[in-house]
């Protein structure tokens, strides 16, 4: 076997800029690595100075596709720095907002991101002519995941309507009706996509790699906007404490930060909360989590996405349960939130689609944000993925270039990773 | 022959890029106008073919000049996408700072010689707009875009048409939707001098406006005087309020 050579630059269908390389001389590994070289933007430096109500919408951005969980975490952080309570109808809305967020996120990952892996092709486009019935039902989920987001905060990406305290805007009893059934009905659409990824679900390799999970989580719900933090390995932690979780640090091919707890590294995300919480799945996410043989602790990254379409199932099950409970109390469409700005610090958690996020904000007296520091999921998950690199390169020595190379993309792209980044190019070389 | 365009991406969150993944079926009539050669965030495909370069994103360091400088070399059409690229985002208010202390504040933790300017993934991180290093031919507004507009402007430069932009405030659009303006409510609001096209879509749902899409051409001139003049303030004076994405404009050479 001669030398192997693989240069993924810009690694496509991630939310962001990742490199692959590889290096392998005579059927041994010499050097793998997983490298994030976006230009950093700053987000805690830069906020200080700033007022308490630009936090969240500032830190929206960092990232398109988790704003609203970027939005709701900084809400949250904001809210324990100045003591601000939050009214019942208010938590019940943005609960649904973070399943609008997850069923928009999710499907677009498995439907638009992974389906052409496991059809072997360069992207969504080309399934357009050959599987124009799966791509349309995936459409449509995805529209009606965008609507309910758009319903819930004004705006699916950047949110409008949400601040410190509350909403300041809440949708009618009529909408959260119709929108309640809308999903109620494509239920049927849902279990159809699975059925396709169910089918095709032999594309998705089987690797595993013990390692740690972390996630929310909580004795009374499937834990994504409150709960302590969970970790398989050490059991439970409170959210305050996150720094001795986390335990950032730096690597040189790499502007974004890595992780460790326990072990080596930890992975966050729909699998990690699936590992912890799966006993408080809805009926037919359970159901779909039995017919994908999914039980926990399962330590198959590629399952990330088939964890991600059980959560999907979820959201939307728990959307109407949710909606059925708001229309039973009736809606106040004039609750405004009513804030005091004051000194203090205070940190927010929610898992978002990529996993466990933490805001930490350290505000002065008049308001003004004089500390700050996000850790968000990709970062989280970067470590991981580079251990699972590792473990899974030598096994794939004796595959063709080209099927290498799309292996280690695929695993990536099952981290979902939204290293927010550019052009892709990509070169392997082989040498016999 | 259909023209060939090419999405890049910059420093952003990809949220613009998002808003094309989001025109949904509408993306398939896209693709029947034009070979989209190049969609990192969607396709796997890639080419250094493209007549149209559709770039989202800020430009921070020298390493992201000479790749914008290359797109730049390719295309015939260049247009900017977002705010990212039309102002330089959010992230341009960390050039309040020195690029030695950003780092400092948020990579403490590495070894200095690790986010040196030695090394080119650290170098010099200082956020600029696309039109601060290349000629950009067209700006597509908003962030994130408003995905109607981009799809409009598409269309226009393919049939030879000037690309409809807005120049009239924000105002315009929310006083037609009949919304309480934020200033009777103790609020501060940027929708007299920023430039319109987005349904007013801030307001609308009782957030302030932030100008992400730029002022109006002439924010002298052409802000919602009425507006202005009803609560005794001034184009000069709201535009120095607010910079959470017009520090473009009221930035200092050289930090504060
Ligand atoms: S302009 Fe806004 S939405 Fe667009 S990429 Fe930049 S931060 Fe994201
Ligand atoms: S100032 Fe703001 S709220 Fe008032 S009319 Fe103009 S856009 Fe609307
Ligand atoms: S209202 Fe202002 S901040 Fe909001 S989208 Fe329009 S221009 Fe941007």
């Amino acid at each position: 076997m001669g030398k192997i050579h693989i240069d993924v630059e810009h690694l496509t269908r991630v939310e962001g800029h990742g490199n692959i390389v590889l290096n392998a001389n005579s059927g041994k590994v010499e050097n793998v690595q997983w490298q994030v070289p976006e230009a950093p933007r700053f987000f805690e430096s830069f906020v200080r100075g700033r007022p308490w109500n630009e936090l969240a919408h500032i830190t929206s951005r960092i990232c398109g596709i988790c704003s609203i969980g970027h939005t709701l975490t900084s809400l949250k952080a904001t809210e324990a720095a100045m003591g601000i309570e939050t009214s019942e109808q208010t938590q019940l809305l943005r609960r649904l907002a973070i399943h609008g967020e997850n069923t928009q996120s999710h499907i677009l990952h498995v439907g638009y991101l992974i389906a052409p892996d496991l059809f072997r092709v360069g992207s969504v486009l080309p399934l357009i002519g050959t599987h124009p019935d799966a791509v349309l039902k995936v459409v449509k989920l995805h529209r009606l995941a965008n609507e309910f987001s758009d319903l819930l905060c004004g705006r699916t990406t950047h949110p409008v309507s949400m601040a410190p305290g509350g909403f300041t805007w809440i949708p009618s009893e009529k909408d959260l009706r119709n929108m309640k059934m809308r999903w109620a009905e494509a239920v049927e659409v849902t279990n159809d996509v699975a059925e396709i990824v169910l089918a095709n679900a032999g594309g998705l390799p089987s690797f595993s790699r013990e390692t740690e999970y972390i996630s929310l989580t909580s004795d009374d719900e499937y834990a994504l906007y409150d709960g302590m933090i969970g970790s398989t390995d050490t059991g439970k932690h409170p959210v305050e404490g996150y720094l001795k979780i986390t335990n950032e640090f730096v690597v040189p091919q790499s502007t974004a930060k890595y992780c460790k707890h326990a072990r080596d590294s930890y992975m966050v995300g729909a699998l990690a909360r699936f590992n912890l919480n799966s006993r408080h799945l809805s009926p037919l996410a359970k159901h779909w989590a039995g017919k994908f043989h999914l039980k926990p602790i399962n330590y198959n990254p590629f399952m990330n996405s088939v964890a991600q379409l059980v959560e999907f199932v979820h959201s939307v099950e728990d959307s109407i349960a949710i909606i059925d409970k708001l229309l039973a109390k009736g809606i106040d469409r004039r609750e405004r939130p009513k804030v005091k700005p004051k000194a203090g610090r205070g940190v927010g958690a929610v898992d978002v689609p990529r996993g466990i996020l933490f805001h930490d904000y350290t505000y002065d007296e008049k308001g003004i944000c004089r500390k700050a520091n996000c850790i968000i999921p990709t970062n989280q998950n970067h470590n991981n993925i580079q251990k699972d690199f590792e473990a899974f390169a030598p096994t794939l020595l004796d595959k063709p270039g080209k099927e290498i190379e799309l292996n280690l993309e695929m695993l990536v792209r099952a981290y979902d990773p939204c290293i927010s980044c550019s052009t892709h190019y990509l070169k392997v070389k082989l040498v016999h | 022959m259909k023209p060939k365009v090419a999405i890049f991406d910059f420093a952003s969150c990809e949220g613009c890029e998002l808003q094309i993944v989001n025109l949904e079926e509408a993306i398939i009539d896209v693709a029947k106008l034009v070979d989209i050669v190049e969609f990192r965030e969607a396709m796997k495909e890639s080419s250094d073919d493209y007549d149209i370069a559709i770039v989202e994103g800020s430009i921070a360091r020298p390493i992201d000049e000479e790749r914008l400088k290359k797109i730049r070399a390719k295309a015939k059409i260049l247009i900017a996408l977002g705010a990212c690229a039309h102002l330089g985002g959010v992230q341009r208010l960390g050039n309040r700072f020195s690029p030695d202390e950003n780092k400092k504040e948020v990579y403490h933790m590495a070894r200095p010689e690790d986010i040196s300017d030695g090394n080119p993934y650290f170098k010099e991180p200082r956020h600029r707009a696309l039109d601060e290093v290349v000629k950009v031919d067209y700006t597509i507004p908003g962030c994130p875009i408003n995905r109607v507009e981009f799809a409009k402007v598409l269309v226009a430069l393919l049939t030879g048409k000037k690309p409809p932009i807005p120049d009239y405030p924000v105002c315009v659009e929310c006083k037609k939707k009949e919304n309480t303006c934020l200033y009777t409510v103790g609020g501060v609001c940027m929708g007299p001098v920023a430039r319109g096209g987005c349904d007013a879509i801030c307001p609308t749902y009782g957030g302030e406006c932030e100008a992400c899409r730029g002022y109006v051409s002439h924010p002298h001139e052409k802000a919602q005087m009425d507006v202005l003049a009803k609560y005794g303030l001034t184009a000069e004076e709201i535009m120095n309020r607010k910079t959470m994405f017009t520090s473009r404009y009221t930035e200092k050479k050289g930090g504060e």
